[in-house]
Order: structure tokens, then C-alpha cells, then sequence
């Protein structure tokens, strides 16, 4: 049995890993669904091919990471929810036509497959808008101000450039030739944006929310942190001069964009709930106060600790078998 | 304008029924995949692979509405129901949590490989992440149907303050009615899954399909089917002793029963009248309900009338059950039927298909039904003597959840079409293509050098 403060650190962190691993693997399968070409069909299938063993599982730890909020801070849930209601339905059904269109388009009749790759690549938009959005809201608290819509509507289009952004990195890793040149361009321009998206955030966030600036400007924390933002700015110069020299013989550092990419997201990630810690619903609700009873949390955290690492194993096991770049994907 | 305690009912019964399709299928029809693979690994007969690559992409198909419209209901449980997670959140968030731990990650994990990775790994590890496939979604219907049960008979908890503290968590998830429901929705997906592979087959051959896939397939789902459909049938009556023990006044209005009686007939149709609290036009066989119920053609059955103000509204649950029951029977007969003709003459008379062609969803229809029964049937309750359904719903203004519920039915109709026609267009497309084509011959287990492919 485990005390109910420690659970409550310990389940908030769970879930800060499980949003984070959404973020980074549905966010790549998210933004090349957003970068879907329309009108080159061979681009379109390898980029669908280099996400298609994946993106069930990717989704997956969008469930995980809501289900431990359900679970493990029901009142949390329920408040957040019920603001986002509807942004949250508008998620769900950007989702599941694109869920459907990724598995439709290989399937239904052929005349219908362009019809399809539109479903899949404004379902993906809408959903990455979406996340963009409800992510606004939480950090302005749920105001109903102008600002606040203004500011998740900038959020809304972080968060898409952000999963383009990812996405261009990935496909760079995952094709050769002329997609992989075409994949180049696409992560300059959205790591770009992405940039200028994670700057405004990070000066917004703490201009109007007064205990995040004093969380961040305070001594010692300024010092404490300070590495944060600085190697995340590091990372957007290093992926900026490594995109410059994209491909590279032999397809050298293909990889090195993405995994700044993912360090980036982890990053901003580590940032925002360090702005937040210890409220769940910022400025009203902490983890201590929505944390679900200690014998209940006690029990699932037990089969957390011995499945968890389980999935891991198998999710790298899945990626292996997959490694390099994308042959053509087949249904046996 | 509807409140929104009946928009959220609806909303809530629209969403979860229409997910509650896809995984019927899924969960069975990947024990079917595994023994096309497991069967193809042990002969080398080709035919077992065709079968196994036909019924892949289809499974492929259903699993992803699966996930996507199973999506929706982690976040349902806490915007329309807030109540729900806070009284008994702490017994329904661990089966929830392990539900997503060992099933949804297993499955989903998996299915990668089983999809698209053949020429990648080997022929067992291939099988193998098959079966893992299927174990991940027989695990999830445990965790689902532990949770479901318990709310119908909930024990193994205390309550302090209002809200239910868990206890004894073996004794959460094997409640009283769980064993029975648990094997009650396994055999419902077999013969949803068996019927479908049945129909679409049947379909095939309707079409001019002379490959073998189609007939094997039609032959193994028919005997599955014929199998299972006796099974179940008694599995349902032991299902129905139990709730008889546990929540007598479901019973009451499943089986049409106002006022407590000795010797009750079995009613076969009825127009029950709820404010009258009797039966119109009743078609029955005297002390037929009795004898099932009670074995003996003189028990005594509780009545509605026992339960004043604490029974379900009885005409949905009388009608859903009867339902139920005939589609159960009209399977009976059909999938007995269809192994007869088969064992006499080797394959089936037009008619016979063309039925089991308008059959091939009756599982989905059975599988509603029964589910219809059972929730609508533990009302007021949502949780059997600790929440009531009012209690637990939202304060969201009645707008939103009326514009969301219209956005959902939307969806769902433009999924649901887009699926049957693309279900039948595969089987169409299957009709076309040869036997077995070159490169498609891959590595079994067993030793290929000295076979001859058939082509």
C-alpha cells in the first residue's frame, strides 16, 4: 500500500508520460496525415506506409493518457472535460474519420480512394487543431475572454505546425529520394513556425497567467531552469543546420531531426507542467485534491509497474521489425 | 426540447452501441484468423492462406472503427456522467485501467505486425502475434464485462460518505453475474463473427466465387456457428437463473410478469401496457416461464408488482428479449440446417445462401438486443443499489449535448454505410482475382520444397 500523496505524484507523472508519448508518436502520424499530398499518389501511399503498423497503437496512449486521468483524478476529468465539451467531441469525430479513412482508403472501391485521402488529411488537421485548441483553453484556465480564444487559436496552429513538424522529421528518417528532398522542406518550413509558435507561447503563458511568471522568474528557479529553454532553442538551431545539409551521402544523420524533434517536444512538455505542478486544472484544482482513493490507485499502480514496462518492450519489438526506410505495405 | 439527462441516455446508448459492433466481430473473428494461420503453418495448403489473407483486411477494417469509436468512451464516462466516476470511480477506474494496460496496448501493439509484417518476421512469430492479437481482445471484453457485471451485481466494496471504497478486488471482478455474462458475450462475437464470415461467403459463391477459400470458409463458420448456437442457448438460460437470484424484477420484465404468479406462462407475444400494468393480445404456453425459470411447472415468479417504482420500463426489455430469442433460434435452425446440407450434398441450395447472405449481420442484431436487455432491464440503476442514472448525469446545458449527439449520428451513418459497402466490395473484388497469385506464396513452418503450390 502506498500513500496517497505519493500515488498522486506518481499517477500524475504516468499520465505526464502517457501525453507526452502521444504527443511524440500519434503527433508524427498526425502531421503526415496533415502533409498529405493530394496530387502525387505514390507520395501519398509511402507516407501512409511509413505510419500504417503504428498509428492504432499511437492512439492507444491517447486512451491510456485519459483513461489515468479518469481514473486516477476523476474530478480533474470530469471539470476539464465538461469545459472542453465540445472542442472534445469535434476531436473525437476528426478522429475517427480519420482512423477510418486510413483503412478505407485501401480498401473501398478504388474510385473512392482520393475522396478518402481528403477524409484522412482534414481529419488529421482538425484533430491537431483541436488538440491545439483545448491544450489554449487549459493553459488560459478556461477563461471565456477574447484573449483566451485568440490565444488557443495561435495554440490550435502551434500544435499542427508542431505535428508537421515531427511528421517532416520522421518521413526524412523513413524515405529516400525525391519524398526525402520534399520531406526536407517541409521540416524547414514547419520547424519555422513551430519555432515562432513555442517563443509566443512561452512569453504569453507567463505575461498572463501571474504564479507561472513567478514560478519561472523567481531565484533560484530561474537558475534551476534556465537550461531548459536554452537547450531547446540549441535543438531548433541544430535541426535548422542539419536540415541545410540534408540528404547527406549514404543517408547519413537522416535521424538526427527527428530525434531533436522529440527532445524539442519533451522539452516544451517538461515546461508547461513545471509551469503548472502541482494543479491539474490550473489555478483551481491540484493533483492532491482529485486524486482517487488510495486502495484503488494502490491496485492499478501494481499492474502499471509490471505491464508497463512489458509494453515498451513489445512497442520497440514493433518498431524493429519495421526499421528503415518503407518498403511498400501490403496486406498479405 | 429533451433535458439533457435523455440526451445524454441517448447519446451515451448511440455511442456505445454503435462501438459495441466492431469489437463483437473483432473478438472472435481474430481466434478464426489465428486458425486459418495456425492451420496454413501446419498443412502448407494455400487455401488456408487466401482465407487468412481475405478475412485480414476485413478484420484490419473492423478493428480500426473498433479503436476509434471506442476513443469516445473515455471521455464519456466523466462529461456526461460525472456522478458515475465520483461514487464508484474507484472500482470502475482500475478495471477500466487495466482493460487499456493488458488488452487495448496488447492488441494494438501487435496488430503492426500481424497486418503487414509476414515477409518481416518469421512464420511463428507471425502466428504468434495472431494469437497475441487475440488474446488482447478477449482480455478486453474480461476487463469490460467485470466492470459491466459489477454494476449489474455489484459486491466485494463498502460504501463511506456516498462513494464506494474497494475491499476485496477478487471479489469485484468475479461478481455474481460476471461468469455468466462474460460467457454469454464470448459465444455472442463467435456467432456474430461466425455468421458473418458465413454470409460474406456466402455471398462469394452467389457470385460465381468457384475458388475453395470461400467453401472452406462457409463450411468452418457453419460449424462453428452449429456448435456455439446450442451452447449458447443453455449458457443464456443459466445466464437467466442468475439474474432470476439477483435482480428478480428484470425477469419480471423480460418475461411480461405484472402480478406475482404460481405456474406463469411462457409469453410469446405480448403488447405489454405499462400504465394498465397488463398484457395485450398475449400469445403464451401455460406454465411455460415457470418451468424454465424454476424447473418446476408450479414455481413462483416475482412480479412487476413487487417492485413498485424500482422496476425498467418493461416494453423495450420484452420486446428486446423476444428478439433476442428469435434470432437465436432462427440460428439454430439455420446454422443446423446449413451443416446438413453440407454433410449430404457438399454445398448449399441458392436459397440457403442467399439466407445466410440477409444473415450475415443477425449477430449484431442478437448482440444489441441482448445488451438492450440487460442495461435497459437494470434501470433506474446504473449501478444496482448504489446510483441511480439520474443521479449521475451532467450539468451541461441540454445545446450542447443535443448539437454533439446530431454531430455523433452523422458519423455513425456515414461510417456505417461506407463499411457495408466496402465490406461487400472486397467480397466482390475477391470474386475476380485467381486462385493464388506468384507473389503471394510465402514461408510456412512446415517444409514447402516438396509441395506442390496449387495455382
Amino acid at each position: 500500500m502506498f500513500e496517497a500523496n505519493t500515488l498522486a505524484v506518481v499517477f500524475v507523472s504516468l499520465m505526464g508520460l502517457s501525453i507526452l508519448l502521444y504527443a511524440v508518436l500519434d503527433g508524427f502520424d498526425l502531421g503526415v496525415g496533415i502533409m498529405l499530398p493530394l496530387d502525387n499518389k505514390d507520395n501519398a501511399d509511402t507516407m501512409i506506409a511509413s505510419i500504417g503498423p503504428f498509428w492504432d497503437a499511437n492512439e492507444t496512449w491517447l486512451v491510456l493518457a485519459i483513461g489515468l486521468l479518469l481514473i486516477a483524478f476523476p474530478a480533474a476529468h470530469s471539470y476539464i472535460f465538461k469545459e472542453l465539451y465540445l472542442p472534445t467531441a469535434v476531436l473525437l469525430i476528426s478522429l475517427v474519420l480519420r482512423g477510418i479513412a486510413f483503412d478505407f482508403r485501401a480498401k473501398a472501391a478504388f474510385s473512392h480512394k482520393p475522396t478518402w485521402d481528403k477524409v484522412f488529411k482534414v481529419g488529421s488537421l482538425i484533430a491537431a487543431l483541436s488538440q491545439g485548441y483545448m491544450l489554449g483553453m487549459y493553459i488560459m484556465g478556461f477563461e471565456n475572454t477574447l484573449a483566451a480564444y485568440c490565444f488557443s487559436l495561435l495554440s490550435a496552429f502551434g500544435v499542427a505546425a508542431a505535428y508537421s513538424y515531427i511528421a517532416a522529421c520522421w518521413l526524412i528518417m523513413k524515405t529516400e529520394g525525391e519524398l526525402q528532398i520534399q520531406a526536407v522542406a517541409w521540416a524547414k518550413k514547419s520547424g519555422l513556425i513551430c519555432f515562432v509558435g513555442v517563443i509566443s507561447v512561452s512569453l504569453v503563458n507567463p505575461l498572463i497567467n501571474p504564479d507561472v511568471y513567478a514560478k519561472w522568474f523567481s531565484w533560484p528557479n530561474t537558475v534551476m531552469i534556465l537550461p531548459l529553454p536554452l537547450t531547446c532553442f540549441a535543438l531548433f538551431i541544430f535541426s535548422h543546420i542539419k536540415l541545410k545539409q540534408l540528404p547527406k551521402v549514404n543517408d547519413k544523420d537522416c535521424w538526427h531531426p527527428f530525434a531533436a524533434a522529440v527532445v524539442i517536444f519533451a522539452l516544451c512538455f517538461f515546461g508547461l507542467t513545471f509551469s503548472f505542478l502541482p494543479y491539474i486544472v490550473p489555478n483551481k484544482l491540484t493533483i492532491w485534491e482529485t486524486a482517487a482513493a488510495p486502495e484503488s490507485l494502490s491496485f492499478i499502480l501494481w499492474g502499471t509497474i509490471t505491464v508497463v514496462p512489458v509494453i515498451f518492450c513489445y512497442t520497440a519489438f514493433s518498431y524493429r521489425v519495421f526499421w528503415g526506410k518503407v518498403r511498400e505495405l501490403r496486406y498479405h | 426540447m429533451l433535458e439533457t439527462l435523455m440526451l445524454s441516455r441517448i447519446q451515451f446508448a448511440a455511442n456505445i452501441s454503435f462501438h459495441i459492433l466492431f469489437p463483437t466481430i473483432t473478438i472472435a473473428l481474430s481466434w478464426f484468423l489465428f486458425y486459418f494461420k495456425l492451420r496454413f503453418d501446419q498443412t502448407g495448403e494455400p487455401v488456408w492462406m487466401r482465407a487468412y489473407r481475405f478475412w485480414v483486411k476485413i478484420f484490419a477494417l473492423t478493428f480500426a472503427i473498433g479503436v476509434v469509436t471506442g476513443i469516445t468512451m473515455s471521455f464519456q464516462f466523466g462529461t456526461n456522467w460525472p456522478k458515475f466516476m465520483e461514487t464508484v470511480g474507484n472500482i470502475a477506474g482500475p478495471l477500466l485501467g487495466y482493460e487499456v494496460l493488458t488488452a487495448f496496448f496488447l492488441e494494438a501493439g501487435f496488430l503492426g505486425i500481424m497486418l503487414f509484417g509476414m515477409n518481416r518476421v518469421s512464420a511463428r512469430v507471425h502466428t504468434l502475434s495472431t494469437l497475441i492479437v487475440a488474446i488482447g481482445t478477449s482480455l478486453s471484453a474480461f476487463w469490460i464485462l467485470a466492470l459491466n457485471s459489477w454494476m449489474q451485481t455489484p459486491q466485494g466494496h463498502e460504501m463511506r460518505d456516498g462513494v464506494a471504497f474497494p475491499v476485496d478486488w477478487l471479489a469485484i471482478i468475479f461478481n455474481p453475474s460476471f461468469p455468466y455474462r462474460l460467457s454469454h458475450m464470448l459465444i455472442a462475437s463467435g456467432l456474430t463473427a461466425a455468421f458473418l464470415v458465413a454470409g460474406i461467403s456466402a455471398y462469394r459463391l452467389l457470385k460465381g466465387d468457384d475458388k475453395k477459400a470461400p467453401k472452406l470458409t462457409l463450411k468452418i463458420a457453419l460449424t462453428v456457428a452449429a456448435l456455439l448456437t446450442p451452447l449458447q442457448i443453455f449458457l443464456g438460460d443459466i445466464h437467466g437463473l442468475n439474474t432470476l437470484e439477483h435482480q428478480p424484477q428484470k425477469i419480471a420484465a423480460m418475461e411480461g410478469i405484472w402480478h406475482t404468479e404460481k405456474g406463469a406462462p411462457l409469453l410469446l407475444f405480448a403488447l405489454p401496457d405499462e400504465e394498465q400494468k397488463t398484457n395485450h393480445f398475449e400469445v403464451a404456453i401455460p406454465k411455460m416461464a415457470s418451468f424454465i425459470l424454476t424447473h418446476d411447472l408450479n414455481g413462483e415468479i416475482k412480479g412487476l408488482n413487487e417492485f413498485e417504482g424500482d422496476h425498467p420500463p418493461v416494453a423495450p426489455v420484452f420486446f428486446a428479449f423476444r428478439i433476442m430469442v428469435g434470432l437465436g433460434m432462427l440460428m439454430f435452425i439455420v446454422s443446423w440446417l446449413g451443416c446438413f446440407k453440407l454433410w449430404r450434398k457438399n454445398q448449399l441450395p441458392p436459397w440457403l445462401l442467399k439466407v445466410l447472405v440477409a444473415m450475415s449481420f443477425s449477430g449484431w442484431l442478437a448482440t444489441l438486443a441482448g445488451w438492450y436487455v440487460t442495461e435497459i432491464g437494470r434501470q433506474p440503476w446504473l449501478v444496482t443499489g448504489i446510483l441511480t442514472i439520474k443521479d449521475a448525469a451532467t450539468d451541461i446545458a441540454p445545446e450542447n449535448v443535443g448539437i454533439t449527439l446530431i454531430m455523433y449520428l452523422i458519423l455513425y451513418v456515414v461510417v456505417m454505410v461506407a463499411y457495408l459497402h466496402t465490406l461487400f466490395t472486397m467480397a466482390g473484388r475477391a470474386v475476380e482475382i485467381e486462385e493464388i497469385s506468384e507473389d503471394e506464396q510465402v514461408k510456412t513452418v512446415v517444409n514447402m520444397f516438396n509441395k506442390t503450390v496449387k495455382g
